[in-house]
């Protein structure tokens, strides 16, 4: 325990007595005493007796640093510390620890974080563009000269962006066809019109939610670990020695990616497609509809070009989430929560651009009658 | 011998040894059922500055894992004033490991704090001293090892060798009894390291806390260390244990001799 006893001498100097043992747990309990005690006489000079001191570690050290660097009129002295404890204390400049040296940055003017903000947003859509541009050439190069492809990297990302997702797509492809088959059959059953809900699976499954779902869970699943994986390589700077290797980062991490991805999102969304006619089929054969006249229903409301409508996206939706999970991932700044960010925003703008798209494809399939 | 040279540092002062305070036996150090050193067996004293010492990929950090209860070792036991730190888990393992800071490699430092913020984080959790006591102890700490002016930066604005540096800051947050350092004087300016190297003698000698230090650095050896190991992968195992200057100098083993002189070709033979 450390203990502190306050005496005034007839000189007019204060005393502080120190006993005992300063470390973290006793110091709590002179701390205040001490400070304020000096506090008490600013004008009278002070001597801080520690004879009794027997024991002093990082935080005895910071009582009695505190108390020399008290700012006053008289200054504050140490007496009669044991030298292996004083030599603790004068490792340290007390002025100079009493400052902050490394003070919080102003914040900016309103006016001027909203410029940052812009010139941030204008830099983000160079660098995608950019990046297209990159993009776009190397699958050109790929496409010329296949053999300069990392085919082995393809298949690995193939079977992380296609098999290990299927699972996943069908739970929720499944839940979507049985969600969609309930929710409309009744109100149309007042009708007598429930066979006319294979129609709306089968459109609605084949045209949009398939390729869309797909995609907002390849954004979800894959995007975020393309930028979560060049992230980390970005900070362990894999990247910068890719680079200085003379490889381009573009045709060695993100080539292997979008192929894979172009390959795989194609299939993922088929499945998709049956797993949510299959989920809708068995919904609906608790309104006394068999499967097979539901599939007949969906054979005959469906044409080819409403599958393909849907199909074509998957190529463009698939080309969009690698894309921008790779951009996301070269773009990480440095360090672990910068990863984090990096993933975060391949979600996000992934999911963003996904929505955009399709509302694109719409009004294009709208004014092509399709 | 120039006054510069490592080699002919003085080192340390020789102090009478403490009590033991880790104990190290029959130890089998490894990874997932394989041992990569068998049989070890070496404690170490109360104030002691003991080094690990070894080439790359010779069972160093694996040591130092075990003896943190980061890893556990194929077999044997790692005693810390008696109590087992290999069979220790849940409350038994968290006292233990209160006694002790660790240093790692890399530094470890949270990301999104600042570096003020990492070294304070120990006393808040671990102390009740008042709020300007905490920053003024961690604001020391940094000070300690120059970076007094970087308390308001985050680990990613700083250098690697400053990253280290705040580790090692953190580390000592609460005065530890034992203080693990994997690797301290590595990505060090000289001049830093050697201020490193007597911010450990002076912390030792006058608080008498433990030093248990993994390092290649031979000025460092030379200037802080009072007792080694020197482990050899080949052996599977410790081939000396001692000063380390009186091991280059007087060592029967080639091997040592040829490690901590560095001369590679004597090494090599």
């Amino acid at each position: 325990m450390a203990a502190i006893a306050i005496d005034d001498t007839p000189d007019g100097r204060r005393v502080l007595k120190l006993e005992g043992r300063l470390d973290a747990t006793s110091v709590r309990g002179v701390w205040d005493q001490a400070h304020r005690a000096i506090a008490e006489a600013p004008t009278r000079p002070v001597t801080v007796d520690a004879k009794g001191v027997d024991y002093c570690d990082g935080a005895g050290v910071a009582l009695l640093v505190d108390l020399i660097a008290a700012e006053r009129a008289a200054p504050v002295e140490i007496a009669n510390l044991a030298p292996a404890f004083q030599a603790l204390v004068k490792q340290f400049d007390p002025k100079r620890l009493s400052q902050d040296l490394d003070p919080e940055v102003q914040r900016r003017p309103a006016i001027e974080e909203l410029g940052r903000a812009t010139a941030s947003v204008w830099r983000d859509i160079r660098e995608l563009v950019v990046f297209v541009g990159e993009v776009t050439a190397a699958l050109a190069a790929a496409a010329v000269r296949p053999q300069t492809v990392r085919w082995r990297d393809v298949w690995r990302v193939c079977e992380r962006v296609g098999a290990d997702a299927l699972p996943i797509v069908a739970l929720i492809s499944f839940l979507l066809g049985m969600i969609l088959a309930f929710q409309s059959a009744v109100p149309m059953k007042r009708f007598g019109a429930e066979i006319f809900v294979a129609d709306l699976i089968g459109l609605s499954m084949l045209r949009e939610l398939g390729p869309l779902m797909t995609a907002i869970l390849l954004a979800g699943r894959s995007g975020a670990a393309f930028a979560a994986e060049i992230g980390t390589m970005r900070v362990n700077q894999e990247v910068d020695a890719i680079t200085t290797m003379g490889l381009d980062p573009v045709r060695f991490l993100v080539t292997p990616r979008i192929i894979a991805a172009l390959l795989m999102t194609p299939l993922l969304v088929l499945f998709s497609n049956l797993v949510g006619l299959v989920g809708g089929a068995i919904t609906m054969t608790s309104f006394s509809i068999p499967v097979v006249t539901f599939m007949k229903e969906v054979d005959s409301a469906v044409t080819m070009t409403d599958f393909m409508a849907g199909f074509i996206k998957s190529f463009v939706f698939a080309i969009l989430v690698a894309g921008i999970g790779c951009l996301r991932g070269l773009q990480t700044a440095a360090g672990a929560s910068a990863v984090g960010e990096s993933a975060t925003r391949a979600v996000v703008s992934g999911i963003i651009l996904l929505v955009v798209v399709d509302g694109i494809f719409a009004v294009a399939y709208y004014i092509l009658d399709i | 011998m120039a006054a510069n040279d490592p080699l002919a540092a003085e080192g340390p002062k020789p102090r009478p040894p403490g009590e033991v305070l880790i104990s190290v036996e029959k130890l089998y150090a490894g990874y997932d059922g394989t041992a990569i050193l068998d049989d070890v067996n070496f404690q170490i004293r109360a104030g002691e500055v003991f080094g690990i010492l070894g080439g790359s990929g010779g069972g160093k950090s694996t040591i130092l894992k075990h003896m943190i209860g980061l890893v556990p070792p194929v077999r044997g036991a790692i005693r810390f004033a008696g109590e087992d730190i290999v069979g220790a888990d849940g409350p038994a393992l968290e006292r233990i490991r209160r006694r002790f800071g660790v240093m790692y490699q890399s530094g470890a430092l949270f990301g999104s704090m600042t570096l003020l913020e990492n070294v304070r984080l120990p006393i808040e959790v671990y102390t009740d001293l008042p709020e300007e006591a905490m920053t003024l102890i961690a604001r020391m700490k940094l000070a300690l090892v120059g970076l007094d002016a970087f308390t308001g930066h985050l680990p990613s604005e700083i250098s690697g060798g400053m990253q280290k540096r705040a580790g090692i800051a953190r580390a000592m947050a609460l005065d530890p009894s034992i203080l693990f350092l994997d690797e301290p004087s590595s990505g060090l300016d000289p001049i830093t390291s050697a201020t490193l190297d007597a911010t450990v003698r002076r912390l030792a000698e006058s608080l008498g806390m433990t030093f248990v230090i993994v390092t290649h650095d031979l000025p460092s050896v030379f200037a802080s260390l009072d007792r080694v190991i020197l482990l050899d992968k080949k052996a599977r195992g410790i081939i000396a244990e001692g000063d380390p200057r009186d091991l280059r100098d007087n060592s029967p083993d080639a091997r040592v001799r040829a490690f901590l002189r560095r001369e590679p070709e004597k090494a090599a033979a």
